[in-house]
């Protein structure tokens, strides 16, 4: 690598060359069977240099295609962005465990017998669903060297375990089902088996609902399906500086509901996107996105400061170690005080949402959505009173976050990048198919 | 950027041998070399200008019923990777699945290009976009906006126990540009997106197209949303084909339902789903679109298959596994996005064939409806579904009024497909670019195309 690096410096000023090499060994049940097991490995190569002040990138996927890749590199910075940043000098590095030897030890035959066991309990709760479950253990290395001198190099282990059931009668379909990733082997799901047979106890009944405003509780997973997108927009540094999120130039504003805090954080010893530097070798830190209603910080990577005339906050990602862009590392809302049975009790019509489809796929960037509601239960008088079908939930969600009822007191992942309690909002329209 | 060549890394006397001497019931293993590139700018400013290569492969062994499957970049000790995917797929104990059997075939498939974009320097490219970005900066009270082209082309070597060994070249290209008109805290973008798999000049000459797609990301700022509730809604050809692809295509893909009893109740074939005038189909073998080939990833030769004519369902899409399970015959729609995933079901073209009724006869008779336009994206969850419709239009009294903003429309598939009431005279085959994503596998080029359509009582979410 010190050898590609030298190479490059004879006609670029800069260079740095990123190496990530993954192993992965997914086991998955269809249909209540096991049905395959697979291995994969993989490595990418990502070399950037800085020629003449602009650009250049390219990526492969062999040691032995790194001579090419550096010339294909060389020749794009000639039509690549100016630079705007030097990369950095050694630097000290947070200690965040990210890698559990335990996940490579665990043998594909445990796994099939870890995912046989809860099928079992699945179809022993209702042999009318069909399950469905994904069982993955992943170990993978990544290394990064620069010109300048820093360099960074750590392992993670991620282990994970989805499950999914579906019901179907006459041409009624019911999907359930809860996900599991962890840096550990998750020997325990209890979690993921308990919230899915709740699910299915929830949606057991059919219930309508009017089309008019009513109370709406998000839980978890009905927060990751309807938020995440837009805030990791809003917050990401390069939106900001094109001027398309909504809250550029808003630093120091009050913006949201008090009830309201949100970090990005990296820095949780084992978190599913843990990881002790971003994709350019800059420590990750915690950043505050939301203090109290207020808009904090926003997210840069390298480019994106030195443009900004900002300062990285260690947020740069590289897909397939191609361009590094901004983003968010893990979404992590601070709780509240009110617990998902305070607020379904503090109802008297309303509807609590685990599931919206397609709230992503809207206009993103101006907070404005509208999803069916793949999951979820109409509540009256305090009671869950059965599943919603066809029917639509739309609205914006920086008014939304303007004035929340409650935020929970328990949160927890979904997903890998975000960490959320279950929120409470007054007033939200849903339009119902009429019969 | 990238030289046309026809030279794999590859030697096939090898990759045969490798496959030979397994206790396996079938065993495949497909190689791949591909060249990338491509471009984003975003706001004035190129922002990456950017190469890739990769070279990998992939072994899938089917034992008894379980499929063992490895994929890797390195691609020496093929024969001991084999052993590790006949060793995976011997733990799983499943009913006995067969393939359904097909030809084995021995050819060398190379595109028909009409216009190379390999031909055409990196310079030529950049003054084109650069030229795109020029017009959307000479409209004012534009906030920002991205630009991305690319281009792509890869070698896949295919070779199976059963004596097939098929290499196709591909070639893809995708263009998209989206305009973010701003005004204090409204956002509103709209979009053009380009797709095609043998014409770079597809994506010249754009720029009266892109001026508009400007000034409608403009207009949409003044623009008022729909009230949400239930309407008469008039798709045109771009949502309508969306429509196609999502409501019903993922529906028809067999392997949702070849081990579920009850899907395949629903799905039984000879069931009415729509009025005579409804014909849905799917082929690969439609030539010159995003997603046509000559084999898929089994070494199935392509087909065009009628998903639904004259509104009964007649057929599905199938991969050699559920047309075995089924006992139907394959229709060459295995498909696997590069060399790190085995091949799934998965859709290519999929369009609703022309109808009858011209657009201005299909508006005649609203009252109070919805003109939808160009989409975002759409998912299904099999009976519900949601697309985003990227601007629509008010109709009143059978005449199109203001512009509105995005509006997004769901329904329950089954009852949607009786509610379309007319079908359009002015099919349109889509070329966009993007494409589709099942099981973690995307984006897979694909098209999708329709007439105008109109569907009676479809739920618009909106204030």
């Amino acid at each position: 690598m010190k050898y590609i690096l030298k190479k490059a410096l004879e006609k670029a000023q800069e260079a740095e060359i990123f190496w990530s090499k993954f192993q992965e060994l997914p086991v998955v049940f269809e249909a209540n069977q096991l049905k395959s097991i697979t291995a994969r490995e993989g490595a990418r190569f990502g070399l950037r240099v800085v020629r003449d002040g602009k650009t250049g990138i390219s990526t492969c996927t062999s040691r032995r295609h790194l001579g090419s890749a550096l010339n294909t590199a060389l020749e794009l910075a000639g039509f690549g962005p100016a630079s705007r940043f030097v990369f950095p000098g050694k630097l000290d590095h947070p200690r965040v465990r990210v890698y559990d030897s335990q996940v490579a030890q665990i043998e594909t035959k445990e796994m099939v017998e870890m995912g046989q066991a809860i099928i079992d309990k699945m179809v022993k709760y209702d042999s009318e669903v069909l399950w469905d479950l994904r069982l993955n253990k992943a170990t993978m290395s990544i290394n990064l060297q620069n010109s300048r001198g820093a360099g960074a190099s750590y392992r993670k282990s991620i282990f994970s375990v989805s499950l999914d059931g579906s019901l179907i009668r006459g041409t009624d379909m019911l999907f359930v089902g809860d996900a599991l990733t962890s840096c550990h082997p998750v020997r325990d799901t209890r979690l993921i088996v308990d919230s899915t047979v709740k699910q299915l106890e929830w949606a057991r009944d059919q219930a309508r609902t009017p089309t008019k405003e009513m109370p709406v509780i998000f839980t978890p997973s009905g927060m990751a399906s309807t938020f995440f997108m837009p805030l990791a927009s809003a917050f990401n540094g390069r939106l900001v500086l094109q001027g398309a999120s909504p809250l550029g130039g808003r630093l120091g504003e009050k913006a949201f509901d008090s009830k309201i805090s949100l970090h990005d954080d990296a820095t949780i010893s084992y978190g599913p996107s843990s990881k002790p530097v971003d994709d350019e070798g800059i420590p990750v830190q915690m950043n505050t996105l939301i203090e109290k209603g207020i808009v904090s910080t926003f997210l840069y990577d390298l480019q994106t400061a030195g443009m900004a005339g900002a300062r990285s906050t260690g947020n740069a990602h590289r897909a397939n170690g191609g361009m590094p862009s901004p983003g968010v590392n893990a979404l992590v809302f601070s709780t509240g005080e009110a617990s998902l049975e305070d607020m379904i009790a503090d109802i008297r019509e309303g509807v609590l949402v685990e599931q919206l489809m397609g709230a992503e796929q809207g206009n993103v960037l101006s907070g404005e959505f509208g999803g069916n509601i793949l999951l979820g239960y109409k509540i009256e008088q305090g009671k869950i009173k059965g599943r919603i079908k066809d029917a639509m939930l739309s609205g914006n969600i920086y008014n939304m976050l303007k004035n929340v009822s409650a935020v929970g007191k328990e949160g927890r992942w979904v997903g890998g990048a975000l960490w959320t309690p279950p929120f409470y909002f007054p007033k939200v329209s849903v339009a119902s198919k009429e019969k | 950027m990238i030289s046309s060549e026809r030279q794999v890394p590859w030697d096939k006397e090898e990759i045969r041998k490798a496959l030979k001497g397994h206790k396996a019931d079938y065993i495949e293993i497909r190689v791949e070399d591909s060249k990338s590139s491509h471009m984003l700018y975003r706001g004035r400013e190129i922002q990456e200008a950017g190469g890739s290569s990769s070279l990998g492969g992939n072994i899938r062994a089917l034992v008894k019923g379980g499929w063992g499957f490895m994929s890797f970049n390195d691609l020496t000790d093929l024969r001991d990777k084999v052993k590790t995917a006949v060793g995976q797929a011997s733990l799983i104990s499943g009913d006995k699945r067969t393939l359904a059997p097909v030809q084995a075939f021995e050819e060398e498939v190379y595109p028909a290009i009409k216009k190379d974009p390999f031909s055409i320097s990196l310079s030529q490219k950049k003054k084109l976009f650069d030229e795109y970005n020029g017009i959307i900066y000479s409209v004012p009270g534009i906030q920002t906006s991205v630009l991305m082209y690319n281009e792509s082309r890869k070698n896949v070597l295919f070779a199976s126990s059963e004596g097939s060994l098929i290499s196709q070249q591909r070639l893809d290209m995708a263009f998209r540009l989206s305009a973010i008109a701003r005004d204090g805290s409204e956002v509103q973008q709209d979009s053009l997106s380009m797709g095609s798999n043998n014409d770079f000049s597809l994506f010249e000459g754009l720029h009266s197209k892109v001026e508009e797609t400007v000034k409608r990301a403009l207009s949409l700022l003044s623009a008022p949303q729909a009230k949400g509730g239930e309407y008469t809604v008039v798709l045109d050809p771009s949502l309508a084909g969306v429509f196609a692809h999502e409501a019903f295509g993922h529906l028809s893909e067999a392997d949702h339902i070849y081990e579920n009893p009850r899907l395949r109740e629903i799905m039984v074939l000879g069931k009415t789903f729509g009025g005579k005038h409804l014909n849905i189909l799917d082929g690969a073998a439609v030539p010159g679109l995003r997603g046509s080939y000559k084999y898929d990833d089994e070494g199935v030769p392509s087909s065009k298959t009628h998903l639904i004519k004259d509104g009964v369902l007649v057929g599905r899409l199938h991969s050699r596994e559920t047309a075995g399970k089924l006992g139907e015959k394959p229709t060459g729609n295995a498909r696997a996005l590069d060399y790190r995933f085995p091949p799934i079901v998965r859709m290519t073209n999929t369009f609703i064939d022309r109808g009858t009724t011209p657009l201005k006869d299909m508006l005649a008779d609203i009252k109070d409806g919805i003109y939808a336009r160009d989409w975002y994206g759409g998912t299904t969850s099999m009976e519900m579904f949601t697309f985003s419709a990227a601007h629509a239009y008010r109709i009143k009294n059978g005449k199109l009024e203001e512009l509105l903003r995005p509006v997004v429309l769901t329904g329950n598939v089954f009852d949607t497909l009786k509610n379309i009431d007319a079908i359009g005279d002015d099919l349109v085959m889509g070329q966009k670019g993007g494409g589709c994503g099942k099981g973690g596998q995307m984006p897979l080029p694909v098209s999708e195309g329709s007439p105008h359509i109109r569907i009676q009582k479809c739920l618009i979410s909106g204030k």
